[in-house]
Parts: structure tokens; C-alpha cells; sequence
């Protein structure tokens, strides 16, 4: 599938989030399916379409194929496939993703938390550094975008003449 | 988008249920499935929903700009505030046991907090997010309007 048109490619993002997001529902992955139809499909959505009334509508057309980018795609692609040739059985019992920390999660959250949610209780409780250092990023992509777009354009004081000097005049004013 | 009429009815009656349900999955999600970061998307989405129907500057009435970044900022020190309780009550960072004297208490009560503290920096900087992108157009429309 390919489009030019961003606002195309925007709305097929959010399909596909929200098509991710039915399928992590059907795996019983109900935090995760929330988590991808809030922010996949929802809020993402808005912020690209944002960008869009900043931006135009049309995807740049580039003169010939990038071929040093293709061949870097095509092969980390490559060495992305042949690594997972190495994995372990798909839900194979043995894994050890299924025989590190993950019993003692099932089996001792009730236990100690006395709460059903096995995920926030991970998340909050078990590995709740991890989630400090997410809200850190959060933050920092607060701020990130408060110092790209924080600075107003201040409209300038003195109204500019039709001239090539009232342009100089705002743009220097912009700054 | 302002002057329709389904979508002001529909917005007026959707927007609490929407705030409502980011509250219940922010304080339920112990329970079920969510949590602050979902509760915080859905806040803000309930917030940008009310702005695109009765405008941004409306929306800015409610919660302010000043208050976004206030609110981004007291979530993470809500989180850490309850780390350093923890080791100033005699435990590791982040550990909620000496919080309470129930210890199943103490790990519900910290998850509560921290999740509301995530909760709140996510709303308030999905919400900076959008201010930031719409304020941005408006100024660049404002500036073509000058040439």
C-alpha cells in the first residue's frame, strides 16, 4: 500500500493501530490493547494530524530510488529475519521467558498486592523504576516540544509596510 | 466544525462520559485492565475533543497553559515523592512495604499514587502537545496574514 497523500497515510495509521489493538484484545492482552487504541489509534492520530495543518498534504517526490537507504533497509532487514531463527519454540513452556521471573508474578502477586491486575501490579509495584523513568521521557517529550514550538511568533509591534523593509522589519521581529 | 450541530450535541454528552471513564481507568486499574498511562490519553483526548468543537482558546479557559506545565512537573514528583517516602520510612526506593502497616495496603496505595502521578504528566503533556501544535498554526496563519 502507498500514497502520496499524508492525510491517507494518516488515517491508514490509525486503522492499522486500531486493528492492532482488536488483535491484542483477542490475545486477552486487555492493558496493552487499551494502551494501543488510546495512544496508537487516538492520540497519535490527532498529533500527526496536527503536524498536518502545518505541513503540505503531499509527500515531496523524490527524483530517483535512495539506493544506499534501500540497501541498508533491505539488509537489517535480513539480519533482523536470520536473528529470529534463534528463538526460542513460540509458547514453548521452557522458554525463559516463562521460567525467570514470570511464575513468581503469577503465582505471588495476589499474595503480596492483594490485587487480580498482574500488569499494573509489574508495572507499578516490580518494576516500578522502570515506569519512573517512563514518566521521565514523558516529560522530557514535554519539554522537547515546549523548546521546538514553545517560542511564540510574536506578531510584530509596529505594522509592516507592503514594502521589502516591513518583511525584513517582521522577520527580524520573529526571531 | 464549531457551527454543527451534531457534533455539539454529541460532544456535550460524550465529553464527561469520556472523563469518567479515563477517571475509572485510572483508579480501577488495579482491577482491570489500565492504568495512569491510559487514563492520562484518555483525559486529554476528552480535553482536545472539547477544543475542536468550542476552540482552543475555551479549552486553554479550563486548564490553562501556566497549569499544564505546572501539572506535567507535580505528576513525576508525585511518583518520586513516593520513592523517597519509602527509603525515608526505612525502606529501598520505591518500595511501598513501610508506607502502611498492611503490607497489601502499602503496595496498593503506592501503585494508586504513582499510577496518578503517571496519570497526570501524561494528560497534561498530551494536552502541551496539542496547545503547542495549534498555537503554532495559529501563529503561522497570522503571520501570512501579515504579508
Amino acid at each position: 500500500m502507498r500514497s502520496r497523500d499524508l492525510f491517507t497515510a494518516v488515517m491508514l495509521f490509525a486503522i492499522y493501530s486500531l486493528l492492532s489493538a482488536a488483535l491484542f484484545a483477542v490475545l486477552d492482552a486487555g492493558d496493552v490493547a487499551l494502551t494501543e487504541a488510546a495512544v496508537g489509534a487516538g492520540i497519535s492520530t490527532i498529533l500527526m494530524l496536527a503536524v498536518l495543518a502545518l505541513v503540505p498534504r503531499k509527500e515531496a517526490e523524490a527524483p530517483r530510488p535512495n539506493w544506499p537507504a534501500l540497501t541498508v533497509v533491505i539488509l537489517t532487514g535480513a539480519v533482523l529475519i536470520y536473528a529470529t531463527l534463534d528463538f526460542p519454540e513460540f509458547g514453548n513452556p521452557d522458554n525463559p521467558v516463562q521460567t525467570h521471573v514470570g511464575p513468581y508474578y503469577v503465582q505471588e502477586t495476589y499474595n503480596d498486592m492483594g490485587i487480580p491486575n498482574m500488569v499494573a501490579a509489574v508495572l507499578a509495584s516490580y518494576r516500578s523504576i522502570d515506569t519512573m523513568g517512563e514518566g521521565f521521557v514523558i516529560l522530557t517529550a514535554g519539554l522537547a516540544v515546549y523548546a521546538l514550538l514553545g517560542t511564540r511568533r510574536r506578531k510584530p509591534r509596529i505594522a509592516p509596510k507592503k514594502s521589502r523593509s516591513g518583511s525584513l522589519e517582521k522577520k527580524a521581529a520573529d526571531r | 466544525m464549531r457551527n454543527n450541530g451534531i457534533l455539539r450535541v454529541v460532544a456535550r454528552f460524550l465529553i464527561p462520559l469520556i472523563m469518567l471513564f479515563a477517571l475509572y481507568i485510572q483508579f480501577h486499574g488495579e482491577y482491570s485492565p489500565g492504568g495512569g498511562f491510559q487514563a492520562g490519553v484518555v483525559f486529554a483526548a476528552a480535553w482536545i475533543l472539547f477544543a475542536l468543537i468550542y476552540g482552543l482558546d475555551s479549552a486553554l479557559d479550563v486548564i490553562p497553559e501556566r497549569a499544564m506545565y505546572v501539572l506535567m512537573l507535580v505528576g513525576v514528583l508525585i511518583y518520586c515523592a513516593v520513592g523517597i517516602a519509602g527509603v525515608v520510612l526505612g525502606g529501598h526506593f520505591l518500595d511501598y512495604r513501610p508506607l502502611l502497616d498492611n503490607p497489601q495496603y502499602a503496595q496498593q496505595f503506592g501503585i494508586v499514587t504513582v499510577e496518578l502521578g503517571i496519570g497526570i504528566t501524561v494528560a497534561t503533556v498530551t494536552m502541551l502537545f496539542f496547545t503547542m501544535f495549534v498555537q503554532r498554526k495559529a501563529d503561522s496563519d497570522a503571520l501570512e496574514e501579515h504579508d
